[in-house]
């Protein structure tokens, strides 16, 4: 699609998202219980207030360098490039970050912010568990007491990263409710910060939920795209000719995209789980195959049925199995800004073993949805052009899943 | 004048509280649920609050949620409670109905289908618990236009200019949330609820109800002491659960609890009276 001069001047004008509301356009806002409404808007002003405070961010920028390892390296997998046949791929490896995945740069903005505001209890949900570990990774660190919430179906799945919360000291609630996976396990995070609102701070994991939410998980993962574009600059001399990211919650894809979203020349390729396939239903792409509703304290696309129920979702990799999106990828699709496209729990694990072959690097079952699309993409360019693919967690959590898939394990 | 405002100045005038009990519409059938509807109010109700079921209910505690997924799990949805609600309405003319439930089923249906078809059905209030003012313009707006009141929860962390905000769209009345949490939690302090009433009062007119957290006669009666309404819903879902099984009991148990809370109401109702003659 062309951009011209004149989108790109409305959309540099008009990009200075969300509003004061938190809208993303129609999409965004805060659709909460009235109990949730001045708590909401304290944590909007403390946000506001310390992410201009220089003390705060030089807090955020040397936690993310020694104790994260960032700025994550930036890899030419040329191998990978070359059996694909046509564009030089890159990996931004967040995958090496402490705790596997981009997800700690998150944890760790959202826990210091909720030191200084003297909360001392941690509560967050999780699905794959990569958000919980990381939660109770800096909830450790700090001293902070710590509860993830995690459904049960995700509890049985991702076993190793329950018993790594536990090591860290958080108490894991199995969530029994509804279809026992994230979004459950995000409903019974909001019920218990509702009733626990005094003493304790949500960490939401990703780039959905009601405002602020959305607007700060965005700019503390912001980083990812920071880094990236500056890496590829002095690395190519030039900015990428595609992004590529998966999609859940989308605050993965958000961080790499946000900061290349004026860049017209650089598409943006948001990847969702396809699952057994669009027409199976059993899927969790509510960009491609849902409709704009409201959850989850804001509106997006979603995936439900005729009567506005929301419906269970299916994704091989816990992490995207999320029937809403963050309400930013809906806004980037409306705009056409962004193209989102699905990719299915077979392509993703094609991907999975094509990578870990070739390049000795063995990717989340999340990040191997946007290797599968980066499959299709390459060989229709050219091998002078580039693809920045976000290469956002490491698959130790997945053998178990990958290895049942493959027959391996019972 | 509205249902809801003509059943509030009725109760007023004769010195009484309101009692609202909360179900969830088709828990654990929607025939139970009507049943149960001219049930409660032979025993006592003074408006009837209907929960539509939602798969996210945020705001509910586990009682309310299990009794969201029972009606879902025999096919509810909110065309059938807008049915419940007319057949209702066809033999009761003067219980007001409010429904209870989240924003997305009215999204899907379209706000001008729905403030329609709830009007001709007979319903008289929504209280869309995910719908702040912020967010509700369109929304308020098309109900307003059908005569549908628009009742707004309060909450124990609701600041004096978001009380005066939600006065300036609420109608019918106004729903304290009596504890911070989830429907069916905590225990309830009196003496706070009182405190916050009078704050409330200074800002909105309207009559206030309180709910969350009233479990049984004891509290119901102390909150009637200071509300204008006592709203009773997980105490009452507990108890339909728990016959889940046996749906036919289900009206007369609930009947028989409802007189209970009915009693206390109007002990304390008689207790005022005393107090301050009129």
């Amino acid at each position: 699609m062309a951009i011209t001069a004149d989108d790109l001047r409305a959309q540099r004008a008009a990009y200075d998202l969300p509003d004061a509301g938190g809208h993303f356009g129609p999409y965004g806002g805060i659709f909460v219980p009235e109990t949730l409404m001045h708590p909401l808007e304290e944590l909007r002003e403390a946000y506001e207030r310390f992410r201009a405070d220089p003390d705060f961010l030089a807090e955020l920028d040397a936690d993310l360098r020694d104790y994260v390892g960032r700025p994550s390296p930036l890899y030419h997998a040329a191998r990978w490039s070359r059996e694909l046949g046509g564009a030089q791929i890159y990996l931004k490896r967040e995958d090496l970050n402490h705790t596997g995945a981009h997800k700690v740069n998150n944890t760790i903005g959202q826990a210091l912010l909720a030191r200084r505001m003297g909360k001392r209890r941690i509560i967050a949900e999780t699905g794959a568990g990569q958000h919980g570990v990381a939660t109770a990774t800096v909830a450790a660190r700090l001293g902070l007491t710590c509860v993830v919430y995690m459904g049960e179906v995700d509890v049985a799945r991702q076993e190793a990263n329950v018993y790594r919360m536990k090591l860290l000291g958080a108490e894991v609630v199995p969530v029994r409710s509804g279809s026992r996976t994230l979004k459950d396990a995000l409903n019974e995070a909001m019920r218990d910060w509702v009733t626990n609102i005094d003493d304790t701070f949500y960490i939401i994991g990703t780039v959905a939920g009601p405002h602020p939410y959305p607007m700060m998980v965005r700019d503390f993962q912001t980083v990812i795209g920071r880094e990236a574009r500056a890496q590829m600059l002095e690395r190519t001399g030039r900015l990428p000719d595609a992004l590529v990211a998966c999609v859940g919650g989308g605050s993965n894809a958000i961080g790499l995209f946000h900061p290349f979203i004026e860049d017209a020349e650089v598409a943006i390729i948001g990847v969702e789980a396809a699952g057994e396939g669009l027409a199976s239903g059993h899927h969790a792409a509510p960009l491609c195959a849902g409709k704009p509703g409201v959850l989850h304290g804001n509106r997006t696309y979603l995936m439900e049925d005729a009567h506005g129920q929301i419906v269970e979702t299916h994704s091989i990799s816990a992490g995207l199995d999320y029937p809403g999106v963050g309400p930013e990828h809906a806004w980037l699709k409306d705009s056409g800004r962004a193209r989102y496209v699905s990719v299915t729990d077979d392509e993703a694990l094609a991907a999975f073993h094509h990578l870990t072959r070739t390049e000795g690097i063995i990717p989340a079952l999340e990040s191997s949805h946007a290797l599968a699309e980066a499959h299709k993409l390459a060989p229709t360019l050219s091998p002078e052009q580039s693809i920045l693919i976000n290469l956002s967690g490491r698959g130790d959590k997945d053998m178990h899943t990958v290895a049942q898939h493959d027959g391996w394990a019972a | 004048m509205s249902r809801i405002a003509r059943r509030f100045e009725q109760l007023r005038a004769e010195g009484r509280t309101a009692l609202i009990p909360f179900v969830t519409a088709g828990d654990p059938n929607p025939a139970t649920t009507l049943e149960l509807m001219r049930a409660m109010v032979a025993a006592g109700a003074d408006l009837i609050e209907l929960g539509v079921p939602f798969s996210d209910p945020i705001a509910d505690g586990p009682v309310i949620q299990r009794a969201t997924e029972r009606a879902l799990a025999g096919g509810m949805s909110l065309d059938g409670v807008l049915a419940l609600v007319r057949t209702f309405r066809a033999e009761d003319r003067h219980t007001p109905v409010v429904l209870m439930g989240y924003l997305n089923p009215i999204e899907v249906m379209g706000y001008e289908s729905f403030a329609a078809a709830a009007r001709d059905a007979g319903v008289d209030g929504a209280l869309i618990v995910d719908v702040p003012p912020e967010e509700g313009h369109g929304l308020v707006a098309t109900l307003k236009e059908h005569g549908i009141d628009l009742v707004y929860l309060l909450a124990p962390t609701s600041t004096e200019s978001r009380i005066a905000r939600i006065g300036e769209v609420a109608s019918g009345f106004v729903y304290y949330v009596s504890v911070k949490g989830v429907t069916g939690a905590g225990h309830l302090d009196t003496g706070a609820v009182a405190e916050r009433l009078a704050a409330i009062r200074k800002c909105i007119a309207l009559p206030v109800g309180v709910g969350f957290g009233i479990k049984d006669a004891e509290t119901a009666g102390r909150v009637a002491a200071v509300a204008d309404a006592v709203i009773v819903g997980s105490a009452i879902v507990e108890r339909i659960e728990a016959l889940a099984a046996d749906a036919p009991s289900i009206p007369g148990a609930i009947g028989d609890f409802l007189s209970t809370l009915r009693a206390a109401l109007d002990a304390s109702d008689a207790r005022l009276a005393e107090e301050e003659p009129a």
